[in-house]
């Protein structure tokens, strides 16, 4: 048979997500006082972003929190230019930051790069460009309440 | 069905000498199925047999085949049936699908797909060795070459870097031509004791290594600061393929490995891949390739098949790694695809969040 048939079908699946205390304590840091607030190892010192109970390198519980810097540089990053479905309209520019203070890279927007021309774009968001956070002014408590900026774009 | 008859035959066995099965099946979220390995079960003959689903991501089919050894190397079965299928191609949103493989409430906002995973692994290759996107698309263009002689290949044919070049970008500096395509396939493997190997096969192609590694889903943990491994280094893979060759006693991989078939899933990963397994040293693969080291006549054929470039129904895509090299030790390989003198193939499959790297090595009798 050459043409077969397809019949059209699709999974619609919601969640509650539980934030868990680690999650919370962040989240409503972000919100309440326009910080990111990082748990620090008690063994070896790793400040974690994203957040985490743990340290899964030494395999301990964590209580100890700092405050990291509002600067930070970029590990790697993408630009997206095409459309996927249930994910962010493009063109959107995305990269992991190494905040100040922080032992590993953070993955948020880079919103104020011009993305027209993708190999410009590419060239602005190098590795070790420095960039600052960027708070919004009404704060929800999730992830989107700050993205990153170039210092200098 | 298909898969698993071919396999049969090509054994010179029926489904009665077979005493368990193991199901290779990744997410069923591509098929659009739950719990795929119950409906089908009778299609792969596990009606009336002890019968088992592994899943480790892309990895799952050589996972999948390492449960295969463990079984026989148990000792409490002589033959082994490892199959799967996948229909990749049926899911209309793939990559929403593979979102969903990161945290829900600190990654997942931003769209990061396998796409853009392989993105950052370029970037960070790129800044750190200079690595060109030129230097990427060559192993497209060895990749869709090789698969012309591959009978089962998904996309295949003469393509040139600019080709590559001129493909649009899906997010940079990942073209569609260094993507893998979403395929439909099924893949098997038997596998026997070494009596009944003796017995029934001229030339069997035997397990000689199975390692497997996991590592972290944050990548942020794997650049700058207090990373312990880069994520332009494929440093778990290196980890698995040590392992795999100290059971292996392979000392001289570079010496001792004729052929490779490697779950590179993208031009940059086969790049990074290569170094991780001890073929060349890091930051050199891009120029290797280039000279002709990794293509079929070079020093090691790397994807004689294609690879996962030219064909990834993902569940069964690491389990046609391990098809694909016993099919070279054993010289039955489709003729312009068999590499000569095949002493070692190297398989590789890799999971998740680039985290979880699996390693097969099967050799002749020695
Ligand atoms: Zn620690």
């Amino acid at each position: 048979m050459k043409e077969m048939m397809t019949l059209k079908g699709g999974w619609n699946v919601k969640y509650n997500y539980a934030v868990g205390p680690t999650g919370t304590r962040f989240f409503k840091a972000l919100k309440g006082e326009a910080k990111i607030i990082a748990p620090k190892c008690p063994k070896c010192g790793l400040v974690m972003l994203p957040p985490r109970s743990f340290c899964e390198r030494c395999f301990v519980p964590i209580d100890e929190w700092v405050e990291v810097g509002m600067e930070g540089t970029i590990q790697a990053f993408t630009v997206v230019p095409v459309k996927f479905e249930s994910l962010p309209d493009p063109p959107y520019a995305i990269a992991y930051v190494l905040l100040d203070g922080a032992g590993t890279a953070m993955v948020n927007f880079v919103k104020n790069v011009d993305l027209s021309d993708l190999r410009k774009a590419a060239k602005k968001l190098a590795i070790g460009k420095r960039v600052r956070v960027v708070f919004e002014k009404k704060r929800k408590g999730t992830i989107h309440d700050f993205h990153y900026e170039l210092l200098k774009p | 069905m298909q898969a698993a008859m071919a396999a049969l035959d090509d054994a010179g066995m029926t489904m009665e000498d077979i005493e368990a099965v193991v199901y290779s099946m990744a997410p069923s979220e591509f098929l659009g199925v739950n719990e795929p390995d119950r409906w089908c079960v009778d299609a792969v003959g596990g009606r009336g047999r002890p019968f088992m689903r592994i899943h480790t991501g892309g990895a799952t089919g050589i996972s999948a085949a390492h449960a295969g050894f463990y079984h026989v190397a148990s000792g409490l079965f002589d033959s082994v049936l490892v199959v799967g299928a996948d229909k990749v191609r049926e899911c209309r949103d793939s990559q929403q699908v593979l979102n969903t493989i990161w945290d829900p409430l600190f990654e997942r906002q931003f769209g990061l797909t396998t796409i853009t995973m392989a993105a950052f692994q370029a970037v960070r290759h790129m800044q750190i060795y200079g690595t060109r996107e030129e230097r990427m698309a060559l192993v497209a263009v060895r990749s869709r070459g090789n698969a012309l002689n591959n009978p089962v290949a998904h996309l295949k044919g003469r393509i040139t870097v600019d080709d590559v070049m001129a493909s649009p970008y899906l997010c940079w500096p990942i073209k569609k031509y260094d993507t893998c395509p979403s395929s439909a396939g099924g893949a098997a493997v038997v596998i026997v004791s070494e009596e009944k190997a003796r017995k029934r096969c001229t030339r069997p192609a035997w397990i000689k290594a199975c390692s497997e590694v996991a590592n972290t889903v944050f990548l942020g943990d794997q650049m700058g600061g207090m990373a312990q491994m880069d994520f332009a280094d494929s440093d778990i893979l290196a980890m698995a393929a040590e392992e795999a060759y100290r059971q292996a006693g392979i000392r001289n991989p570079r010496r001792e490995i004729q052929t490779a078939e490697l779950y590179a899933p993208f031009t940059i990963c086969e790049l990074s891949m290569v170094e991780a397994l001890g073929f060349c040293r890091k930051g050199e693969s891009g120029r290797l390739n280039e000279e002709g080291f990794f293509s079929m006549d070079g020093g090691i054929a790397v994807n004689p098949s294609g690879g996962t470039l030219c064909a990834n129904a993902i569940a069964i895509t690491a389990l046609a790694r391990v098809c694909d090299g016993a099919l070279q030790v054993m010289g039955k390989a489709p003729s312009g695809m068999q590499v000569r003198n095949v002493r070692h193939a190297v398989c590789t499959g890799e999971g998740g969040s680039f985290q979880f790297h699996a390693v097969m090595i099967l050799g002749d009798d020695d």
